[in-house]
C-alpha cells in the first residue's frame, strides 16, 4: 500500500506511480461501460447513472461538501473547534490590514480587466488583416502559454533596483537613470507596487482578449463595414461606431471573464511580493491566513468572500448575454 | 450625378464575394495611419522586451549578470566581447541547491494523470448528459454547468483536511483527484457541447441499427471528438503545469513541481538572476512547445466560450 502511495525521490517509482494512475482509470471507465452495456433492457436512469455517476459523486465529494465545509468553517474560530458568528467577517471589514487587502482586491478587479481589455481590443484592431497579423499575433499571445510564477519572475526582472551609483539590471531603473532620475525600489510604496503586479496580469490576458475580440471582429459583416465608409465613416469613428457596437456581446464576455480570472489569481502576487508591502489581495490573504498566520476562521470567510465577489460579475455576464439574444 | 460619369463603365464592377471582400480588405487597410502602426509596434515591444531580457540574461555568466544590464550584451557582442554559456541552465538543473531537474520530472507526473484522468471522467459524463435521456438530467446538467464558477479557494483547505485523514497526504494521488475534481465542470461542459454538435440522425442511426449506448460511444462520438479533446487536453495541460495554488497546498517536497520550485528561488534567492533566469525559461520550455505546436486546438477551444479560472 505504501509503495502505492509514496514514490519518495525515486524518478522511476514516479512515472510508474503515473502509468498506474492513468491505467487504473482507464480500466474503471471500462468497468463502467462494461457494467452499463450488460442488462438486456436496462431502465434508464441507470444507464444515465452509468455515464455521469463517477463525475458527479467526485463533484460532490471534492467540490460542494468542502465548499459548505469551508462556509462553516468561516463562522468558526482560528482552530474550527468555537462558533464565533460573523467575528471573522467583521475583523475582514474593519481591521486596516484587510481593508487595504479589499482595496487592492477592488483596484484589481477593476483596472486590470479594463486595461487588458482595451490593449487586447486596441492591438487586435490595429494588427487585423495587415500583412504580419500572424505573427504579431503570436508576439501578444505566448505570454498565456507560461506560468504566472514565470511571468512574475519576467517583470520582476524589468522592475530590478540597484543603488544609484551602481550600474543598473533592471530595465526600468535603467530608463529613468537615462533619463536622469533617481532608480526606484519598485514594489516597496504603495500604490505604485500594486499597479505595477498588475502589468504583469495584464501582460499575460492582453493576449486572451486579443483572441476573442480578433475573431469577432472579423466576425462582422464586410457589407456592414463598406456601407459606413460609403457614409463616411473612417478612422477612429469606424472603430467607435461601427467596431465597438457590433463585437458589444464579445466584450461583456472578456471583461467578466478576465475579472473573474483576477479574482482568483494568486499566482503572481505571491511571486511577486508574498503580498507584503501592503499589495495582498483576497485570493493571496486567504492562503496566508491559513498557512502563515494559522488561522482556519478567518482563512475561511475570505474564500467565502471571494466567492461572493464573483457572483455579481456572472450575473452582469448572465444578464448581457440574454440581452444580446434578445435582440437577435 | 453627372452624365459623363454615368456614361463611363465602372472599372471595376464587384462580381463575386471575394471580390467584394477584397474591396473591403483595401478599404480597411487604407484606414490604417502611421499612428496606428506606431501603437501597434510600441505594444508589441512591450510585449516582447521582457521576456527577451530574461531569455539573454540566462545565458550570461554569473558576474556579468551581476555588474551590467542585459541590453549592454549587444554591444559587447558587436565588440566581439560577448560572453554566453549554458552554464546557469547546468547550475539550475543539477546543483544540488536548486535541482530543478528532480523538480521537472514531477511536474510531468503531476501534469499527465490530471490531463488524462478528468479527461476520461468528463468523457462519459458528457455523453450521457447529451444522448441519454433520463430523469432529472437537465437539472444535474445546469448544476454541474454551474460548478464551473467556484473558485478552488473555497474547497482546498477542507479539501487537505479530508486527506489528511485518509492518511494519503503529500502523494501525488491528492494533486492528481484535486486537479481532476476542479477540472470536471469546465470539461464536462466543454465536451458535452461537442457532442451536441453531432449530428442526432448518426446518433439515432446507430441506435436504430441495434448499437448501444457503449458502441455510440466508442464508434460514432469518441473519433468526431478528437479535435475537442484536443482543445481540452491542451487547456487543462497548461493549467496543470502553470499551476502554484493547489501544488503548493496539497504536495510536499517529494511532489512539488517546477512552479513551486522556481517560485520558492525567486522568494529565497532573489538576487540570483542567473539561477533564476534559467530556472524560468526551464519551467516554460514544455509548456512553449506545447502551446507552440497544438495553437490552432487552443484558440478553438477558447472561442467555444469558456475559460478556466
Amino acid at each position: 500500500m505504501d509503495w502505492l502511495l509514496h514514490a519518495g525521490d525515486d524518478p522511476g517509482h514516479k512515472f510508474l506511480l503515473m502509468l498506474i494512475a492513468i491505467a487504473l482509470f482507464v480500466v474503471l471507465m471500462g468497468i463502467i461501460l462494461f457494467v452499463v452495456d450488460r442488462p438486456r433492457n436496462p431502465p434508464r436512469w441507470f444507464i444515465g447513472f452509468g455515464f455521469v455517476g463517477a463525475a458527479l459523486l467526485l463533484l460532490l465529494i471534492g467540490l460542494v461538501y468542502p465548499a459548505l465545509q469551508t462556509i462553516l468553517n468561516s463562522f468558526m474560530n482560528r482552530n474550527s473547534t468555537s462558533f464565533v458568528g460573523l467575528d471573522n467577517y467583521v475583523r475582514a471589514f474593519t481591521e486596516p490590514q484587510f481593508l487595504i487587502v479589499l482595496g487592492n482586491t477592488a483596484l484589481w478587479v477593476i483596472v486590470a480587466p479594463i486595461v487588458a481589455t482595451f490593449v487586447g481590443l486596441a492591438y487586435a484592431y490595429l494588427v487585423d488583416k495587415s500583412r504580419f497579423e500572424a505573427v504579431a499575433k503570436g508576439l501578444v499571445f505566448l505570454p498565456m502559454a507560461i506560468s504566472m510564477v514565470g511571468a512574475s519572475i519576467i517583470w520582476k526582472f524589468v522592475y530590478d533596483f540597484k543603488p544609484a551609483g551602481v550600474e543598473q539590471t533592471g530595465l526600468l531603473n535603467q530608463f529613468i537613470v537615462w533619463l536622469g532620475g533617481e532608480p526606484q525600489q519598485f514594489l516597496i510604496n504603495r500604490p505604485l507596487n500594486t499597479f505595477l503586479i498588475m502589468v504583469v496580469f495584464i501582460w499575460i490576458q492582453a493576449g486572451f482578449a486579443m483572441t476573442l475580440l480578433s475573431a469577432s471582429i472579423k466576425a462582422i459583416p464586410d457589407d456592414i463595414i463598406e456601407a459606413a465608409r460609403l457614409d463616411g465613416v473612417s478612422g477612429l469613428g469606424m472603430f467607435w461606431r461601427i467596431t465597438i457596437p457590433s463585437i458589444r456581446p464579445a466584450l461583456v464576455v472578456v471583461l467578466t471573464t478576465i475579472a473573474m480570472t483576477t479574482l482568483k489569481t494568486f499566482d503572481i502576487v505571491r511571486t511577486m511580493t508574498a503580498g507584503d508591502f501592503n499589495t495582498s489581495i483576497v485570493a493571496l490573504e486567504f492562503y496566508n491566513q491559513r498557512f502563515r498566520q494559522g488561522d482556519a476562521g478567518l482563512s475561511a470567510a475570505l474564500a467565502v468572500l471571494l466567492f461572493v465577489i464573483v457572483i455579481p460579475v456572472i450575473i452582469y455576464n448572465v444578464r448581457q448575454q440574454r440581452l444580446s439574444e434578445d435582440v437577435r | 450625378m453627372s452624365v459623363v460619369e454615368a456614361a463611363t463603365p465602372a472599372p471595376e464592377v464587384p462580381r463575386s464575394s471575394s471580390d467584394l471582400s477584397s474591396r473591403a480588405r483595401k478599404a480597411r487597410k487604407a484606414l490604417s495611419n502611421p499612428w496606428a502602426s506606431t501603437l501597434a509596434v510600441i505594444i508589441a515591444i512591450l510585449w516582447t522586451i521582457p521576456t527577451v531580457g530574461l531569455l539573454v540574461t540566462s545565458f550570461r555568466p554569473e558576474l556579468d549578470v551581476r555588474q551590467s544590464g542585459w541590453w549592454t550584451v549587444f554591444g559587447d557582442a558587436l565588440a566581439g566581447e560577448g560572453v554566453f554559456s549554458m552554464r546557469n541552465y547546468e547550475t539550475a538543473l543539477f546543483d544540488g541547491s536548486t535541482d530543478l531537474a528532480t523538480f521537472f520530472v514531477n511536474s510531468f507526473v503531476v501534469t499527465l494523470p490530471a490531463v488524462f484522468i478528468p479527461i476520461t471522467l468528463a468523457l462519459l459524463a458528457a455523453y450521457g448528459f447529451a444522448w441519454v435521456d433520463f430523469k432529472g438530467r437537465d437539472f444535474l446538467f445546469i448544476a454541474v454547468f454551474a460548478l464551473q464558477i467556484v473558485p478552488i479557494q473555497i474547497t482546498l483547505v477542507p479539501l487537505l483536511t479530508a486527506y489528511v485523514d485518509l492518511g494519503i497526504n503529500g502523494t501525488f494521488w491528492t494533486i492528481w483527484l484535486s486537479h481532476s475534481i476542479f477540472a470536471l465542470p469546465l470539461a464536462t461542459f466543454l465536451l458535452h457541447n461537442f457532442m451536441k454538435d453531432i449530428p442526432a440522425s448518426l446518433v439515432e442511426a446507430a441506435r436504430m441499427d441495434g448499437a448501444g449506448h457503449v458502441q455510440v460511444f466508442f464508434r460514432v462520438v469518441l473519433p468526431l471528438l478528437t479535435p475537442a479533446l484536443a482543445a481540452f487536453g491542451i487547456f487543462q495541460f497548461l493549467w496543470v503545469w502553470n499551476d502554484l495554488l493547489v501544488a503548493l497546498i496539497m504536495g510536499n517536497l517529494d511532489t512539488f513541481p517546477l512552479t513551486v520550485r522556481v517560485a520558492e528561488l525567486a522568494g529565497s534567492r532573489g538576487g540570483d538572476w542567473h539561477v533564476l533566469s534559467a530556472g524560468a525559461f526551464i519551467s516554460m520550455i514544455v509548456p512553449l512547445i506545447v502551446f507552440l505546436s497544438l495553437q490552432r486546438y487552443f484558440v478553438r477551444g477558447l472561442l467555444a466560450g469558456s475559460v478556466k479560472g
